[in-house]
């Protein structure tokens, strides 16, 4: 094994995966839901005929195809960019890992890419029924390549399906539908393309409210706040909804990311719901980590226990738990996964020392080992945690689960009530009378893009230190190289997306002030 | 009964067919190269820029799926590669991410950048693109700097992370004759898109002047190659050895691809010469045929016939071949399954690039198509 990992470069390494991810994801969100909202505008198009129709479709396609190029573009670095920086990683579980992402490739990208050149092209070469079923097309085929992603990203929230071969030194996957079923990966995949279709609905919502505000194409405009307020409020209900069933499946498989996030750091029986808090430091220590408490707090008592164990009487394991074990609840401590996990790597040496020495005796008996179910379940399921030096390390950060976890539920909240409020107003035909309401709606648009991001930084920064849950950490991934190349790059994609991401703005405010074409 | 073996050529297979696409469909790559040289004037240049315009989306997804099945049926390859030879793939990603905007961005009001900017990184794009593929690709053959330890983790052994292939003419030279091959389609792709007439035939002199570095690099890499040494894995032990002659041998040994290799070649040519001489327009189909054939041939002597596809030049051992790199019975198997909706795919991007290409691009329809890039 390679252990002297440069700091720096595992470092350098995740600011560059980060900093593409939250790029890719300003874009891709915006995508996944306006495709949807394009194919229900041209339906309506093609249903009633009506030329305005068209207009309004067109109008929200050329904002899709500004969207989509640069949601390309930086969809390619993060594809690579598994093997260039993360390419131990890249062995281990590749296995299992890269048929999703060529699943991806085969399944959705094709379609999405030969059917959105029919959509832009294709107004005046293919008859409306050919353009209709290719929009509808396009719309499927990005939220199918939605799909595979968060199935291989949730495998490495909670690994299933596979089985390690000591020989090639990797994880090896043995039922397909394990990897797609995996509970993670529903939730995961509902969660996120529920939260673009709202984010998607609030833009268009926005964006016909400035033309309210303007007074200009009104009749455009509450045409589309119909479609974005229908379709944002159903979103927002199956965001909440579904975002609610991830919280209970990260309490049961990524126990110390839930107790992260809710800043648990002793567990308890009739434990509150924190609707608002604020986080401060104490003296209290767990390990080297400094303990912080709540400065501030409103919350509902009993209800975590509720929804994480059904009754209030329920116990809810915190940090400490998870770090010092519990016997009563049968968690063993870390300090113990820690020797089970040195336990399988010290087995899988010797497997690998028997097999520089063609030990044929000793590979058959290591062999076995490998197979035995005990074995798996009590000592390799840990095998991660050999690199782990302290407990206290497999805590990750606490303010940020915690502040990006409770904002974005705020927030969710904040979207189910826009979108009511949306539509009440359209129905009373008083929309365009309701300054407030519009200026609201229109400064709301950049909110979704952070609840959006902040789920992000939840699920990836609760998962902290480990890469796939337990079985590797980031530091053992990261692909060695020197790290001063990793900086070269991390800042070469830094100006670069960053010059993107302006003009890409700058382009779209000057295409909405510009209005549909007449 | 279908075997590991089996499944590992397969593979092979489809991802040799993946690249041979990925080759004939950076005819965009070539046509963008050329938005400085080829056209007189701006109406030219905008013809240009939107016939390849309207597939760039096609290269592009192929390119990512050819990294996305790679990684799936070998990863060894994909984690060794890229990981080490950091660089050239570095420099392959940048010039496709700036590809992806600049088409549409390019004529948009407001697009800070300018229009300047976005014409180069089309340019760039063009050149590099196709030339570091062909770089990448041709270390298949000659090699590259890295060793494997017990487990599987890749070390590279030199300081320059796959710059170091620059500096091997036998790289270089595949390089220039994927860029001139790219040029090439671009070339007729125009002559069989758009309807200008002096744009035509400026294309076809262009054909000519492209046409003769093409077959220099090409004959001057594929000599090189039947002339060179080649690694050999052994069926039973998977040891690797030298062997001379490797290539002449597979080609030998495998008479399909040799047949193969010289169809694809032909193709080439003829589509070229209808082109000159004949004033055709169907050119591209002839000599794309042709592409796809050749790279298809040169991927299966790369990896068939117990030939080492990524031979490591530091340590012999270490060297990938499809046995050794591969995945497992049951993904390559899963995979395969998935790997039966290909021709569907094909089949209806073909229906969707016919029913996009049924008119010539036109000066009149530049002036009236709403979505032009
Ligand atoms: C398929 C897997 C996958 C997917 C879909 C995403 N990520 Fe991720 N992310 C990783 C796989 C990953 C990773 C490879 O596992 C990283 C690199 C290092 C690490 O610890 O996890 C990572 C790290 C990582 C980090 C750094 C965490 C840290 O170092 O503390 C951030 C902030 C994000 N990601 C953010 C995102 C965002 C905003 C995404 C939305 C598009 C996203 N990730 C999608
Ligand atoms: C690390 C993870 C990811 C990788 C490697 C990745 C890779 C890619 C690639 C290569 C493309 C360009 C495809 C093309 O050629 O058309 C792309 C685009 C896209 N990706 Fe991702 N992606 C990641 C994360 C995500 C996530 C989390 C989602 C959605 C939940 C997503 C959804 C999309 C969509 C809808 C597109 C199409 C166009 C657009 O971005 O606007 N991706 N991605
Ligand atoms: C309404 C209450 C909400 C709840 C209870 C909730 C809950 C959660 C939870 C627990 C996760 C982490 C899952 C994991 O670590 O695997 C998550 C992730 C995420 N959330 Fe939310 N969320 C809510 C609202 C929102 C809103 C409004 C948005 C965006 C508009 C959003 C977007 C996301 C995204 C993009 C992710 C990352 C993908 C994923 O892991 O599923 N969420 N959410």
């Amino acid at each position: 094994m390679i252990d002297n990992i440069d700091l720096s470069l595992v470092d350098w390494s995740r600011a560059q995966f980060a900093l593409t991810a939250v790029y890719h994801w300003l874009f891709v969100p915006l995508t996944l839901g306006l495709s949807f909202i394009l194919a229900i505008m041209e339906t309506i198009y093609v249903k009633t005929g009506k030329e305005e129709w068209r207009r309004i479709t067109r109008f929200w396609m050329t904002l899709f195809g500004i969207n989509f190029a640069i949601g390309i573009a930086t969809g390619i670095i993060l594809e690579f960019q598994f093997g260039t920086n993360w390419s131990n990683y890249s062995w281990f579980v590749g296995d299992i890992f890269g048929a999703p992402l060529a699943v991806e490739g085969i399944l959705a990208f094709f379609l999405e890419s030969t059917f959105v050149a029919v959509m832009f092209f294709g107004w005046n070469k293919v008859n409306k029924k050919f353009h209709l079923v290719s929009t509808w097309l396009v719309a499927i085929g990005a939220n199918l390549s939605a799909l595979w992603i968060l199935v291989a990203n949730a495998w490495m929230q909670h690994p299933v399906g596979m089985i390690f071969n000591p020989d090639t030194a990797r994880n090896e996957m043995i039922n397909f539908w394990a990897v797609l079923f995996n509970q993670v990966a529903i939730d995961k995949f509902l969660h996120t393309i529920s939260s673009g279709f709202l984010l998607a609905s609030m833009f268009v919502l926005g964006i016909s409210a400035w033309f309210l505000i303007r007074k200009r194409e009104e009749h455009m405009a509450k045409r589309s706040i119909l479609i974005a307020g229908v379709f944002g409020l159903l979103s927002s209900l199956m965001v909440a909804y579904t975002g609610d069933e991830s919280t209970r499946t990260v309490s049961k498989v990524q126990p110390v990311k839930f107790a992260s996030m809710e800043a648990l750091y002793e567990g308890k029986n009739n434990a509150g719901l924190i609707a608002f808090g604020v986080l401060k430091d104490t003296d209290k220590k767990i390990g080297d980590k400094k303990v912080r408490e709540f400065g501030l707090k409103i919350q509902i008592p009993g209800l975590l226990s509720v929804l994480t164990g059904g009754d209030r009487d329920s116990y809810v394991q915190g940090l400490s738990d998870h770090i010092s074990g519990n016997d009563k609840l049968g968690t063993i401590s870390t300090a113990e996964k820690i020797q089970n996990g040195k336990y399988a790597r010290d087995i899988l040496t010797s497997y690998k020392r028997a097999r520089l020495n063609n030990d044929t005796a000793q590979i058959r008996a290591l062999k076995g080992v490998f197979k035995d179910k005990d074995f798996q379940n009590k000592y390799f399921r840990y095998f991660g945690y050999a690199s782990i030096d302290k407990p206290e390390d497999v805590i990750p950060n606490v303010t940020v689960t915690f502040y990006s976890f409770h904002l974005m539920v705020v927030l969710g909240f904040l979207f189910i009530m826009i979108f009511s409020v949306a539509l009440y107003l359209l129905f009373r035909g008083t929309i365009s009378d309701n300054k407030w309401f519009l200026w609201i709606a229109m400064l709301s648009i950049p909110l979704p893009y952070i609840a959006s991001e902040l789920g992000w930084l939840l699920t990836e920064i609760g998962r902290q230190p480990w890469i796939i849950q337990d079985m590797m950490t980031v530091s053992k991934a990261v692909s060695q190289i020197s790290a001063g190349s990793v900086v070269t790059t991390f800042i070469l994609f830094a100006v670069l997306f960053t010059g993107l991401f302006i003009s890409e703005v700058s382009i779209m405010i000057k295409q909405i002030k510009t209005g549909p074409k007449h | 009964m279908i075997s590991q073996l089996f499944l590992q050529h397969y593979w092979w297979i489809i991802i040799s067919i993946l690249a041979s696409l990925l080759v004939f469909l950076m005819f965009v790559q070539g046509g963008q190269s050329m938005i400085y040289s080829l056209p007189q004037n701006n109406t030219q240049k905008t013809m240009i820029i939107n016939t390849m315009g309207r597939k760039w989306e096609f290269t592009f997804t192929t390119l990512v799926t050819f990294g996305g099945a790679f990684f799936a049926s070998f990863p060894l390859f994909y984690a060794t590669s890229f990981g080490g030879a950091y660089w050239v793939w570095i420099a392959i990603l940048f010039s496709f991410t700036i590809q992806a905007i600049a088409y549409e961005f390019r004529s948009k009001p407001e697009n800070v950048l300018g229009q300047k900017t976005f014409d180069l990184f089309l340019f760039l794009n063009g050149s590099l693109g196709p030339f570091l593929i062909g770089v990448a690709v041709a270390t298949f053959f000659t090699g590259a700097m890295f060793t494997l330890n017990q487990m599987n983790q890749v070390h590279w052994a030199s300081r320059w992370y796959g710059l170091e292939a620059l500096l091997n003419i036998r790289n270089l030279s595949l390089g220039f004759a994927v860029l001139f091959l790219a040029r090439i389609n671009g070339l007729l792709y125009i002559i069989n898109t758009i309807d200008n007439e002096p744009l035509i035939r400026r294309s076809v002199k262009g054909l000519i002047a492209n046409s003769i570095p093409f077959l220099i690099f090409f004959l001057f890499f594929v000599i090189s190659l039947l002339f060179s040494k080649g690694f050999a894995s052994d069926p039973i032990t998977g040891t690797i050895t030298v062997e001379k002659f490797k290539y002449i041998h597979n080609l030998i040994q495998m008479p399909v691809v040799l047949i193969l290799f010289l169809a694809g070649v032909v193709g080439v040519l003829y589509g070229i010469g209808i082109t000159v001489f004949r004033k055709s327009f169907s050119g591209i189909w002839f000599s794309g045929m042709g592409t796809v054939l050749a790279v298809f041939s040169l991927f299966l002597i790369a990896g068939f016939n117990g030939t080492s596809f990524y031979p490591s030049l530091y340590d012999l051992q270490s060297s990938l071949t499809i046995r050794n790199a591969s995945s497992s019975l049951f993904t390559l198997k899963t995979m395969m399954y998935v790997s039966f909706i290909i021709p569907f795919v094909i089949g209806y991007s073909w229906y969707a690039w016919k029913a996009i290409n049924n008119k010539k691009i036109t000066e009149a329809e530049m002036n009236s198509e709403e979505h032009k890039y």
